[in-house]
């Protein structure tokens, strides 16, 4: 069955919302479509993922396959997209994505086109469009490969929504580990604290720059209280060790695209802007009237932070 | 340990705000400098720090060489490179229009075959094409294991690292065994990211990269630097992606500045409704 072949990101066992982005991507690329859901677990997965109009829903379901490694999972993704014929292989691009796609490619021998946020179908070809030069300029990419190898930018293609319907679920043997897989060996994952709305999922993300200091959770926490926000971070905050490395938001960090971005005391480098620029809205609070976040933003207060944003919260309390 | 080092010369990344579109639709970066991708620096950074005892960054306890795919004028940065401190370098001749990923990943391939390091360092992505693919490519055509997008490196002798690759929100720790390749990030040049066996636990680098001193770089002019072709390399040398045209992103247009928390609050709710 030629198609589009989606492999689902898991985490112990549950759909990661990443893959509804990828469901969303293949229903762009039209035809019949499949998923692979691969991980320890995966068979339970299968019943949440049935329900998206797939032509069908494969997993790779074993033990050893507890931790994502690249080396225990390509080999597998790559046995079923090659038993399938599939014309296309999409994955999300999350760090999941972005790690296992190009050795997937490698595998196939197939182009792999990295990061997209467009694709065109024109009869029987595909374009695909991705962000390059920091987010300034948009480049179009074919593959000459008879398999395309895709990743796709979860921020530009929104999340499929169930559609009913329930796709037969069929089960595959994981294919051998590459020989590479025995001279990796997964320790433990450390998560950041936080009781707050992802980074990529927000509705809403405020984030601090180095000049806020010492005082960055002081500052910042009870404005993302007050809107229900996400924090972020400049790379200056976190280089600084103001804030923790997971907060980074920018071309080395998160990309993210909330409906809201406030952005205090940042002055809106390349690299930091190349991550927050799809936000639907910009709101920049800087004491530096030319810092080149006001020309980005929608709504620009040139005042001091560390005055602006208590007060800024005391009038969302008053308003709320 | 000898380690191999794959960096890319790209248009200064400080500055992509002010490429161009030419007529027939084609980034143009004339005007910027070029430099370093900063993750390769990075990744040199790395390969030196694992190189050495952080106390004494003197003595190389090791091999670095870095490899670059370019044009003639890229040796420029490979010099600087050798005057930062790698041993050697290699240039393997070639234009950005005849590579892609996959065709430096093949290049590389046969680059290692010859070097025979025990770790291939790149940066987890170039400046400008940002495709964060080689490293993955590479380790799949040597059959070695990959560590991308990595924050934290810690020698364990001379055959393991352990490594903590950064995923969203927290981090991934694994331990490899070598030859490996892996993938920096940019937090890998913090005062306590990289301990090589040599380096007391307790060492602190100053942030960043290093820069090279005056004697060095004069050294540097006499320390080896080769040209390889690259079809000696890779004897098929079809592209498997092809770029065309491309946009300039729809410009944010700056919007209006507001007098005081009030007015800000007040169009955040009726204005742009999202409160």
């Amino acid at each position: 069955m030629a198609g589009t072949l989606v492999i689902a990101e898991l985490s112990e066992g549950k759909v990661k919302k990443s893959t509804h982005s990828a469901i969303t991507f293949a229903k762009q690329v039209g035809g019949p479509f499949a998923i692979l859901a691969i991980g320890a677990g995966a068979a339970g997965a299968a019943a949440e993922l049935a329900g998206f109009g797939a032509a069908k829903v494969v997993t790779v379901d074993a033990p050893s396959l507890a931790h994502y490694t690249a080396e225990g999972f390509a080999p597998s993704v790559a046995a079923v997209a090659k038993a399938g014929g599939y014309d296309v292989v999409a994955v999300a691009a999350s760090s999941f994505g972005k790690d296992l796609a190009p050795r997937v490619a490698a595998k196939l021998s197939a182009g792999y086109a990295p990061d997209i946020d467009r694709v065109k179908v024109d009869g029987g070809k595909r374009a695909y469009r991705r962000p390059q030069y920091a987010g300034n300029a948009l480049g179009w990419l074919e593959v000459t490969t008879p398999v395309h190898v895709v990743s796709v930018r979860q921020t530009e293609f929104a999340a499929a929504e169930p559609s009913g319907g329930a796709s037969p679920v069929e089960s595959a043997a994981k294919a051998a580990d590459d020989a590479a897989a025995a001279r990796v060996e997964f320790l433990k994952v450390e998560a950041g604290k936080s009781e707050r709305p992802d980074l990529g999922e927000a509705r809403v993300v405020v984030s601090g720059g180095r000049s806020i200091k010492e005082q960055f959770k002081q500052v910042l926490e009870p404005l993302a209280d007050a809107l229900g926000a996400a924090i972020g971070a400049s790379r200056a905050a976190c280089d600084a060790g103001y804030a923790p490395p997971e907060l980074q938001v920018g071309q080395t960090g998160r990309t993210v695209a909330p409906q809201l971005y406030v952005a205090v005391g940042i002055s809106g480098a390349i690299q930091h802007i190349a991550g927050m620029k799809g936000s639907k809205y910009i709101v920049a609070i800087n004491k530096d009237p030319d810092a080149p976040i006001f020309q980005i933003a929608d709504y620009g207060l040139v005042a001091d932070l560390f005055v602006a944003v208590p007060d800024l919260v005391k009038a969302l309390k008053a308003s709320a | 340990m000898k380690i191999l080092v794959a960096v890319k010369r790209v248009a200064d990344p400080d500055n992509l705000n002010k490429i161009k579109l030419s007529a027939q639709g084609k980034v143009d970066t004339t005007g910027l400098e070029p430099k370093a991708s900063p993750y390769d620096d990075y990744a040199l950074e790395t390969a030196l720090r694992l190189t050495e005892n952080g106390a004494n960054t003197k003595a190389r306890l090791g091999e670095v060489v870095v490899v670059t795919f370019g044009p003639k004028e890229a040796e420029q940065m490979l010099r600087a490179m050798l005057g930062t401190g790698a041993d050697r370098a290699i240039r393997v001749d070639a234009t950005d229009d005849a590579l892609d990923g996959d065709l430096v990943a093949r290049g590389l391939k046969a680059v290692v075959d010859k070097e025979k390091p025990d770790l291939v360092l790149l940066g987890y992505q170039q400046a400008e094409n940002e495709s964060n693919e080689v490293g993955q490519m590479l380790a799949e055509y040597l059959g070695w294991p990959q560590a991308t997008s990595v924050g934290a490196i810690t020698s364990e002798g001379d055959t393991k690292l352990v490594v903590a690759r950064e995923i969203e929100g927290a981090t991934a720790q694994l331990r490899v065994t070598l030859p490996a390749v892996v993938t920096v990030l940019d937090k890998i040049v913090h005062p306590k990211s990289v301990h090589s066996k040599h380096t007391a636990p307790t060492h602190a680098y100053p942030d960043g990269v290093r820069f090279a001193a005056l004697m060095a770089i004069m050294a540097a002019k006499k320390k080896p630097l080769a040209e390889l072709k690259l079809a000696e390399l890779a004897p098929d040398v079809a592209l498997k992606v092809k770029y065309g045209n491309s946009e300039l992103p729809p410009k944010r247009a700056a919007g209006v500045k507001v007098k005081d928390v009030g007015e800000l609050v007040n169009k955040l709710k009726t204005e742009a409704k999202v409160i």
